[in-house]
């Protein structure tokens, strides 16, 4: 192998695991939410456009930034008190499967509400992400790339000193251990819900400024809740890290197979790949790398 | 029981009838009924949006300024699509019976949807204009009579493009040895210039890599590395929505040159440029006609469509690239109606007479300027056996605030183009038992 040739595969690493980092910050809302209600939402990437479609337009409306971020903030809190009186409460102790549908119904609903509140248009969301590329020496690096790594970074380890030092980090930890064990020491279930639902929202809206800097804010920013999908089977559904990890895997996974397979078998298997790579794990490990093992005895 | 029987057996013929015979409304109606598929939601909104309201908007001046066509009123309906092959044949299934003589044509906006339409079409007697669009086989009218890629195929438009390329590197000769990439769309949209550019490639000795881009087309790294490491002279981009503006972006961020881009005629509009900012200067595609919104047809829809509070969209969208390509598709349906109209009479006509318009529309200098669209279009003639009516286009380049023309119109090589396309269509009426037509002996 030349020189260039590994200066190239180090940067098709590099582009991939950044890629993977965009797809964790999406993860990280399913996660939260299974985590915490066992609930899969299906809503996560319509929550990511519902979150990232006010900071636009409030911003084109001259709104500064960081008011703009704190009135989507509001809005995603709000949303978890709706989503909780409308739809969690009345459904609970349902089948799992019950609550996923009612997250599909919730999914249209966010999609079709954004979209006539704030417009359907494609917005340009500049908020001063460096997107010049930078050159480590011979190596291509993209300064977007960069500042949302760093900024993944930071959510992450907020996130894990929530879940680790704070009394509602540890009631959350409690609730998804256990929700009879935690109601009858008197956690209060419907607070624990609304409170997980507000942080998958901010973490939508963070993953919102992100892919709206990236691909304008449009209604194909949905989409990349299609992207997390196989991060989550192969990281696990309760894992905060297993995302984080299992973004990096399947980003960098992706990029290697399209660059370096895709020549030879034709190219356009970015996206299947992903998928294929869940499954292999899901027969091998079918909670994920990092997700619990669930042993239900009869 | 007796009555019971009765009553039954007389709903049922009140059922029936109603089913055989057309509706009263309609059948007294002098309307002329224009189904118009649309996106306007879903991952390409945002390209659909303009370009239906640029088509409804244009019928609607007509029916406030002139009472319709020649008097008889265009009634329209919109279908949501969402870019979904399944739901644009239902669209179509649903609309093509409609009015008093079913539905005047289809114009799909989407590659895949006429792709399904084009065996149904002939069944229904149905035309189906897709314009800048669709199969290129269908430019051979002998073979496709009921499908009209007017002003323009995907072959035709691989070839302007290489044809400018070859310009800016100094001639055709000077394209040996050069590379040049095709980013495209996975689908049967973005897979129709291959066979022109790898004929192309074989001809004039450059290289031709194909590097396919999963819908929607939100994350294309990979293949804009492939780029970086292979370093193109020139990248075509054949892409729609997300994912062209996505394209220039991974450019930007792989440091390749914008202004050696060439995106095809629906990579090439606001959309596509906005979010990108700076990152998108100097970027350039190819334009089926220019964009403003200073023709006399335009100061007409503000006027008698967006005055009167009628308007589909926003005002300042009025002239954008996609707004005016809707209004183009409005023109060429419209005219195509007058045309039938002077043959059938002056009232509602069947899709099989509006295809006979089609076929004969001859819209000439004069005609442009009685449109009030001087500047906008060219001539467009089309015959039995040519359905594409001339292949030109301009290139314009986005230079941060709006498109700027840079040539003159460029015009596909048909001596090229056109054996291939009929070696296609032949293929294609094989495969589909297709006769074709004598077109010496067509009126």
């Amino acid at each position: 192998m030349e020189l260039q040739d590994l200066y190239f595969l180090i940067e098709v690493i590099i582009g991939g695991l950044m890629a993977g980092v965009l797809y964790s910050l999406v993860a990280l809302g399913f996660v939260l939410i299974f985590k915490a209600s066992g609930v899969f939402n299906f809503a996560q990437g319509a929550m990511v456009l519902f979150a990232a479609l006010p900071v636009v337009r409030l911003i084109e409306w001259g709104v500064p930034v960081w008011a703009a971020i704190a009135a989507a903030a509001a809005i995603m809190i709000g949303l978890a008190f709706v989503i909780e009186r409308t739809v969690l409460r009345p459904l609970v102790n349902q089948e799992g499967i019950i609550l996923f549908m009612a997250t599909l119904g919730v999914t249209f609903l966010l999609e079709g509400l954004a979209q006539q509140i704030w417009g359907s248009e494609v917005y340009r969301l500049d908020i001063g992400i460096p997107t010049d590329p930078l050159f480590l020496g011979e190596i291509l690096v993209n300064g977007f790339d960069i500042s949302v790594a760093v900024a993944a970074g930071l959510l992450v380890a907020a996130l894990i000193a929530f879940f680790q030092t704070t009394k509602v980090g540890r009631a959350l930890r409690a609730v998804a251990d256990d929700h009879q064990a935690a109601q009858s020491v008197g956690i209060p279930l419907n607070h624990i819900w609304i409170i997980v639902w507000s942080i998958a929202g901010l973490v939508a809206l963070i993953a919102g400024i992100v892919w709206g800097s990236k691909l304008g804010v449009q209604f194909a920013m949905t989409f990349v809740a299609l992207k997390a999908l196989p991060v989550l089977i192969l990281g696990g559904f309760t894992s905060i890290p297993g995302a984080i990890v299992g973004g990096l895997i399947v980003g960098a996974g992706e990029k290697l197979s399209e660059v370096y397979l895709g020549p030879i078998i034709g190219g356009g298997l970015e996206n299947w790949f992903a998928y294929m790579l869940a499954m292999v794990v899901l027969l091998f490990r079918p909670q994920g790398l990092f997700g619990e093992k669930i042993i239900e005895r009869v | 029981m007796t009555r019971r029987l009765l009553a039954t057996a007389g709903a049922a013929v009140v059922l029936a009838a109603a089913a055989v015979l057309p509706d009263p409304a309609w059948a007294q109606a002098n309307e002329q009924f224009m189904p118009v598929l649309v996106y306007r939601t879903g991952p390409y909104a945002v390209n659909g949006i303009p370009f239906a309201d640029g088509y409804s908007d244009y019928l609607n001046m007509l029916n406030e300024r002139d009472g319709g066509i020649n008097g008889v009123k265009l009634v329209i309906e919109e279908c949501e699509t969402g870019y979904a092959t399944d739901r644009g044949v239902e669209c179509y299934e649903r609309l093509k019976g409609k009015g008093p003589t079913g539905a005047a044509l289809f114009n799909p906006l989407s590659t895949g949807i006429t792709y399904a339409l084009m065996d149904r079409a002939p069944v229904d007697k149905i035309p189906v204009i897709t314009m800048g669009y669709g199969r290129t086989e269908a430019a051979d009218g002998s073979v496709v009579p009921w499908a009209f890629p007017i002003l323009g195929t995907y072959w035709s438009a691989a070839d302007i493009a290489m044809n400018y390329i070859s310009k800016e590197v100094g001639g055709v000769a000077k394209l040996k040895g050069k590379r040049i990439a095709l980013v495209y769309h996975d689908s049967p949209y973005g897979k129709e210039p291959i066979p022109v550019l790898r004929k192309l490639a074989q001809d004039y000795g450059f290289r031709f890599d194909e590097l396919p881009v999963t819908h929607p087309g939100v994350e294309q790294k990979a293949t804009w590395l492939q780029i970086r490491q292979n370093r193109p002279d020139y990248v075509l981009l054949w892409g729609w929505g997300v994912m062209n503006s996505t394209s220039i972006k991974e450019a930007a961020a792989v440091n390749f040159p914008r202004e050696r881009m060439v995106g095809v005629w629906w990579s090439g509009a606001e959309p596509d440029v906005r979010p990108g900012g700076d990152q998108s200067k100097g970027y350039k595609a190819l334009a089926l006609h220019t964009t403003g919104s200073g023709a006399t047809a335009h100061e007409d829809i503000r006027r008698f469509v967006y005055d009167r509070g009628k308007g589909k969209g926003k005002r300042e969208e009025i002239g954008e690239v996609l707004y005016n390509r809707g209004m183009m598709n409005a023109v060429l349906a419209t005219e195509a109606i007058r045309t039938a109209q002077e043959r059938y009479g002056k009232k509602p006509l069947t899709g099989e007479q509006v295809r006979w318009g089609i076929e004969n529309l001859n819209i000439t200098e004069a005609r442009i300027q009685d449109l009030g669209l001087v500047g906008m279009m060219r001539p467009v003639k089309l015959s039995c056996s040519d359905h594409e009516g001339g292949s030109r286009a301009r290139v314009h380049q986005w230079d941060g605030q709006k498109w700027v023309i840079l040539t003159d119109w460029i015009e596909a090589n048909q001596k090229m183009l056109r054996p291939m396309v009929e070696a296609a269509a032949k293929k294609y009426g094989e495969e589909k038992k297709i006769t074709a037509r004598d077109c010496a002996k067509t009126s």
